[in-house]
């Protein structure tokens, strides 16, 4: 969940040349393999580094399209933008060699840790080590709500939408569905393509 | 009792919820395997989802262990592909369609506005697990202190959640 490098300043990049998308399904397998097994911490920054920087698959500036795609849809960032890159580069094949090579090493990893926290998760210093590091999640969680909204507000009122959706799902108890469709789209309506004439209304 | 046709019809629903990313389906993903089919608890829920906070790869790799506990290894598999196909299939129908959606004038508007429902989702999994997961000064002490950590420096957090579980051991087990 690290946000380190999501705004990667295109400016600074040299004129982006051609990009070469020579990549057989293998190497994307692999090259999502391998960011799925090292990306601790947060999976976008090692996206980049390995994609734009490392491969030269996709330039930058199409890394931070794909990227704010990849925010708009339902979906982790991480498997979205493995789908987008995959088909970039070999069509429906190429998404799906990304998407297992990214899931894959993670996956392996929980089911393991799901068959040791089912023998050993009533031992009194993992009890412990667990409340310590729940508590640390909900940090963390919180430090990414601050650095989203940073980033992707747009102006005051959209903390107002904030306000509605937590009321919504955790005080009226709507249920997840029901408050995406309500507030959702009254806030993509407030947000509303304008024409340059004046209109009236909000805002 | 076969749990695989209840495992993917669940986990294919909360697919649908994840705008934002994997937490704002929390509250939805508490009641469902919680409350509705007791697959497991919700200190065990909390459990799962932080540890898996420590794990390379998208983060939402704990529902594997929900699978596996209610259904074996093919449990395992079905959730992974209910919660991840879904999507999958629409961000690759967005690949192909995306440049022409480019000039679409609501794309921007679809964009704008969705990012703070997202938001609020996000803090609304968040308030959900730290109903769980923050009882004593202690938590509180170590969720505030992962947080100003965060604003303040470039550090992995995945480190700082392994810090949480040395604090935890210090701070709760019994003398």
């Amino acid at each position: 969940m690290s946000d380190a490098v999501l705004n990667p300043s295109v400016e600074s990049l040299p004129a982006a040349a051609p990009v070469a998308a020579q990549a057989s399904i293998a190497q994307i397998f692999l090259e999502f393999l391998i960011i799925g097994a090292t990306s601790f911490g947060g999976v976008v920054p090692y996206l980049r580094g390995s994609l734009v920087t490392k491969r030269g698959w996709i330039n930058d500036k199409e890394f931070v399209e794909m990227l704010s795609i990849s925010r708009s849809l339902p979906g982790l960032n991480a498997t979205n933008m493995a789908i987008l890159v995959g088909e970039k580069l070999r069509g429906a094949l190429g998404s799906i060699a990304a998407i297992i090579g990214i899931c894959l090493p993670g996956a392996v990893l929980m089911y393991v840790v799901g068959i040791f926290y089912r023998i050993h998760g009533d031992h009194v210093w993992i009890t412990a080590a667990l409340k310590g590091v729940a508590a640390a999640a909900v940090g963390l969680i919180l430090s990414t709500v601050v650095s989203m909204s940073k980033k992707s507000l747009t102006g005051k009122f959209d903390f107002v939408f904030i306000a509605l959706t937590v009321i919504a799902v955790n005080r009226l108890h709507l249920g997840v569905p029901r408050t995406l469709v309500a507030v959702g789209l009254l806030a993509i309506l407030f947000h509303r393509p304008r024409k340059q004439q004046k209109e009236s209304g909000a805002q | 009792m076969n749990q695989i046709p209840a495992l993917i019809r669940v986990f294919a629903y909360l697919s649908t919820l994840t705008v934002g990313g994997g937490m704002a389906a929390f509250p939805e993903l508490k009641i469902l395997t919680v409350e509705v089919h007791n697959w497991l608890t919700f200190p065990q829920l909390i459990h799962i989802y932080s540890v898996g906070q420590m794990y390379p790869g998208p983060n939402m790799m704990m529902i594997v262990v929900i699978g596996q506990w209610a259904g074996g290894f093919l449990g395992a598999l079905a959730v992974l592909i209910a919660f991840f196909g879904p999507t999958a299939v629409l961000a690759f129908i967005v690949a192909l369609g995306w440049k022409k959606l480019e000039k679409w004038p609501w794309r921007t508007s679809i964009q704008e506005g969705l990012a703070p429902v997202s938001i609020g989702l996000l803090l609304a999994g968040c308030f959900t697990m730290a109903k769980g997961a923050i009882f004593g000064v202690e938590t509180a002490a170590i969720a505030v202190g992962v947080l100003l950590i965060l604003l303040h420096y470039k550090i992995n957090p995945a480190l700082l959640v392994l810090g949480g579980a040395v604090i935890g051991v210090l701070s709760f087990m019994p003398k």
